[in-house]
């Protein structure tokens, strides 16, 4: 006698750990596929899985095999006008469809593969250097909250509101009696009249009395409950109520920022973006862009367009104040702020943008975060925002040389967060 | 028909498969006297079969990256719809543990439990190189065992070395079956208790090899060169767990692992042909006989049929979708004829057949499939009828000659010559370069020298050096790769690791 058993409960991940151990041995090429896809990738949809090639002389599994050359033979199916003896060109190397291929090894095609979200971000946060706990909650789903939201008139057997089904019933009930209800009381009359006349044997009184049975049987027939009175309690998801935030990017474009300062300004944001995007329901990004005038843009234009010239970082901190003003009125929205430069800034500014920060910006934002990429040393500007550090707990600033360096911009600022 | 049929609409319940089983079971003891292992049919979802795909099909295995690597292709080709899932896949062992997919309509479920649960099955239990070769009744447990072995020396010897060794000894795997003698019978407790005391044995076995070096080394050069193995030895695999000068017993624990695991899959890569020729041919019989019975519809008929020519569909040479000669179709046409030849046989069979013209013919079949693998099946089995059947024809392809040639086709002079060619293809020795342990320089440099004998003057192909270089991994010492021709005469010579000047020329 045959078992059967019914495995489809069981967990079905029991290859996730090869997949762990495909990833692991791949890092390397998965990696470099991760940062040719950064430059392509907007800060807001950093949270995605992502495609990877993976070159596939680079996952071969090798054995011994034969190779060209030599006298080999293969047997076919389906001969149509070959006979024994019959001579045929040689097929070009390459092309050889007939089932020779399999000797020569596999194609030399890409493997490629989606990585899911958590394993694109766990890849993400590797070059960050994030801690583990930073890294669980930023991969973290956005919490949901079931409410009740009325009824409806489908769902789950367990849902069913029985109180509203029996309303809707009883409900129905009335209507779909009630005429035949409103006949046997009229009929119940008459008879009871012609009784009292005593014309119990009459004709009439007999015909009542039938007329009387059938609609006392179409008044039974009306079911006591009918599918369509049921009703189910419905529930929906509803995002944990979190406020909003907006999110000011303000990066220097004048000629000494090149492509690597951009890269690296660009993963500071979007880790800020994640950061936000997990506390705050809504998540508003605002590009500024400045040499010596400053200018709200896109993203797209925000990161490539490049141009030279002088850099005058306070023109870019006055458009902030301004558009705070304008239409961030502080109650509603909590302001973050995230700052790239190369630390070049026109002498006599750096003191201006000092006192604006102090009087007319840090009061209103939760976080300001400051980061300077450069090989060189500090200017004029890094010492005076070094004042501010000193004065503001929610101000941040650091030094990049490399990636790593980017995650103690916001060590305060996750811990405030996470205890 | 007086009978009801068991089931009418598509859809299948767990009454239903069992109905369906025992209807199935029924005829195939009673009616046909097939002997099986009792069953377990394992329901499971597509996801839980694409699991069992990439852990070669075992329930349970050790973690490595290229099982990852199969399962991320197979999840990519299926949710891409480029490929469909196997209906069912089947597990040699006691009891025989079948996967179902929960996506079956009833009739392919049927079709499937005919197929693995009494065709497949009945297979695994009776064939000789089964019997002889794999232990049915304990190779879960021993999975068991490897998985947790090598669980427990990545923790303690890291992820990383334990991978390297893997990636050599999967790399070898064809190399380590024994193909003339019987392995031990597994068991996991006598695993277990064995592991260790053959972990020190094995040790001290291999320092008793090389501890004889330093003292003769004074007076050994005039002595001559022992030749050691003193046979060539074909089990790359067990050659180096025994004799690998620098392996630690973990090591040599784990390469035995790959090996019995080898071993155990050695049967089911010979006997393709047979075993998937055999499970069509019962699925196609006991399911006929449900007909007759009456107990199916014809509609269950109609899907059933459709499937079944589904995947004995045989393309032909010229067709995109060729890809060899189909092993279901194979045979599935030899088993066949066999009973036609049995029952009906005209001139030709009694000319070709004198032996089986006329006899019964389950015994015919049972004695078929108890006593042969594919290469034997082919050469003794192989009808004239089913050669034209199929159109075979032989092309050879030799690099002396400018043009291809047909060496024979399905006419009276050829089908001896298809049969035996044919046969040939089968031999694992064919496919497969032959490769053999040749001498070990015990008393010089330690190298390992390999030989590979050519046949038909095919030499190795491009992966050589990146072979070499996973037997360096595992011998730590020079390994040479001599390809010898037939004449004795060494044609291609290859080393790892590269010596200086020859890494200068590349």
């Amino acid at each position: 006698m045959s078992r059967i058993v019914d495995r489809r409960l069981n967990n079905k991940n029991k290859s996730a750990v090869n997949r762990q151990r495909f990833l692991r041995r791949f890092h390397k090429q998965i990696r470099k596929a991760i940062s040719h896809a950064m430059p392509k990738r907007g800060i807001t949809d950093t949270d995605q899985g992502e495609t990877v090639n993976i070159p596939a002389k680079d996952l071969s599994e090798p054995s011994f095999k034969h190779g060209l050359g030599g006298k080999r033979e293969m047997i076919y199916t389906g001969n149509k006008e070959f006979s024994t003896g019959d001579r045929i060109e040689r097929p070009p190397p390459q092309g050889q469809g007939q089932g020779n291929a399999s000797n020569q090894g596999e194609s030399e095609d890409d493997f490629v593969f989606e990585l899911s979200r958590e394993e694109f971000l766990e890849f993400f946060f590797d070059d960050l250097e994030l801690p583990n706990l930073v890294k669980t909650q930023l991969k973290k789903v956005e919490k949901f909250e079931t409410q009740r939201a009325g009824y409806q008139k489908e769902g789950m057997p367990s849902n069913i509101n029985i109180v509203r089904s029996m309303q809707k019933a009883y409900a129905r009930r009335i209507a779909l009696t009630a005429p035949y209800k409103k006949q046997l009381k009229q009929a119940e009359k008459q008879l009871q009249q012609l009784i009292e006349q005593g014309k119990e044997h009459s004709q009439a009184v007999l015909e009542l009395k039938a007329d009387i049975e059938t609609l006392q049987r179409k008044i039974q027939a009306i079911p006591f409950i009918d599918t369509f009175d049921i009703r189910y309690n419905s529930f929906i998801r509803v995002p944990k109520p979190t406020t909003q935030a907006v999110m000011f990017c303000i990066m220097d474009v004048s000629g000494s920022m090149g492509q690597y300062e951009k890269d690296v300004a660009k993963r500071f944001f979007i880790l800020l973006y994640l950061f936000l995007n997990k506390v705050y329901k809504k998540t508003q990004i605002i590009f500024i862009r400045h040499h010596t005038i400053a200018k709200e843009v896109d993203e797209e234009e925000f990161f490539h367009s490049r141009e030279s010239g002088g850099t005058v970082v306070s023109s870019a901190l006055k458009l902030m104040k301004t558009i705070i003003q304008d239409r961030f009125a502080t109650d509603d929205w909590n302001i973050y702020v995230a700052q790239a430069s190369d630390g070049d800034n026109w002498n006599n500014d750096s003191h201006i943008c000092r006192n604006l920060l102090n009087q007319d910006i840090m009061p209103y934002v939760q976080y300001y975060a400051y980061i300077e990429i450069t090989q060189h040393g500090h200017q004029s500007l890094w010492r005076e925002y070094q004042i501010l550090s000193h004065k503001y707990d929610n101000f941040a600033m650091q030094h990049i040389q490399v990636l790593a360096d980017i995650y103690p911009v916001f060590r305060q600022l996750f811990q405030k967060k996470l205890h | 028909m007086n009978k009801q049929a068991i089931s009418t609409g598509s859809e299948w319940s767990h009454a239903l498969l069992q109905q369906y089983d025992q209807a199935i079971a029924e005829i195939a003891h009673e009616k046909y006297h097939l002997d099986t292992y009792p069953n377990q049919i394992e329901i499971v979802s597509a996801e839980q079969m694409m699991d069992a795909y990439a852990s070669t099909g075992m329930p349970l295995n050790y973690p490595h990256w290229s099982f990852g690597k199969q399962f991320v292709n197979t999840e990519k080709n299926y949710k891409r719809g480029a490929m469909g899932l196997a209906y069912e896949l089947v597990i040699n062992s006691n009891p025989c543990i079948s996967y179902l997919m929960e996506e079956n309509t009833i009739t392919i479920q049927a079709l499937v439990i005919a197929h693995a649960c009494y065709g497949h099955n009945s297979f695994f239990k009776n064939n000789y190189l089964f019997q002889t070769w794999t232990d049915a009744d304990s190779i879960i447990d021993y999975l068991l065992f490897a998985k947790n072995y090598i669980a427990q020396c990545e923790q303690r010897y890291g992820l990383d070395e334990v991978e390297q060794l893997l990636d050599s000894c999967h790399a070898l795997m064809n190399y380590g079956v024994d193909k003339y003698k019987r392995p031990p019978k597994m068991s996991i407790q006598k695993e277990q208790q064995r592991q260790r005391e053959r972990e020190e044995y094995l040790q001290s076995q291999v320092n008793h090899l090389w501890r004889t070096l330093p003292q003769k080394n004074e007076d050994t050069t005039a002595q001559t060169q022992t030749q050691f193995p003193s046979e060539p030895q074909e089990n790359l695999l067990y050659f180096i767990e025994k004799n690998a000068p620098l392996l630690e017993p973990w090591q040599r624990e784990i390469i035995r692992i790959v090996r019995k695991i080898a071993q155990y899959f050695y049967p089911q890569r010979q006997t393709k042909v047979m075993n998937e020729g055999w499970a069509s041919f019962w699925h196609y019989t006991l399911l006929n006989t449900l007909y007759d019975q009456g107990k199916v519809s014809d509609g269950f008929m109609i899907e059933f049929l459709s499937s079944h020519t589904n995947v004995l569909f045989q393309p032909n040479f010229d067709s995109p979708y060729y890809s060899g000669i189909n092993p279901y179709t194979l045979g599935f046409a030899i088993f066949s004829d066999i009973k036609r030849i049995c029952q009906q046989p005209d001139a030709e069979d009694k000319r070709w057949f004198p032996d089986i013209v006329g006899g019964d013919w389950l015994t015919t079949l049972d004695f078929a499939m108890r006593n042969f693998k594919d290469e034997s099946f082919i050469a003794q089995y192989l009808s004239p009828k089913v050669i034209r059947e199929l159109k075979l024809f032989s092309v050879v392809d030799d690099d002396k000659e400018t043009e291809l040639y047909i060496a024979a086709i399905h006419d009276d002079q050829g089908y001896q010559y298809l049969r035996e060619s044919l046969s040939d293809q089968y031999n694992a020795s064919y496919y497969e370069p032959n490769i053999q342990v040749y001498n070990v320089n015990l008393r010089g440099d330690r190298s390992l020298t390999l030989r590979h004998y050519i046949h038909d003057r095919r030499p190795l192909g491009h992966t050589t050096q990146d072979m070499l270089k996973h037997l360096y991994r595992l011998w730590s010492f020079p390994v040479h790769l001599e390809e010898v021709n037939i004449n004795g005469h060494i044609r291609h010579r290859h080393t790892c690791p590269l010596r200086q000047a020859q890494l200068q020329t590349h």
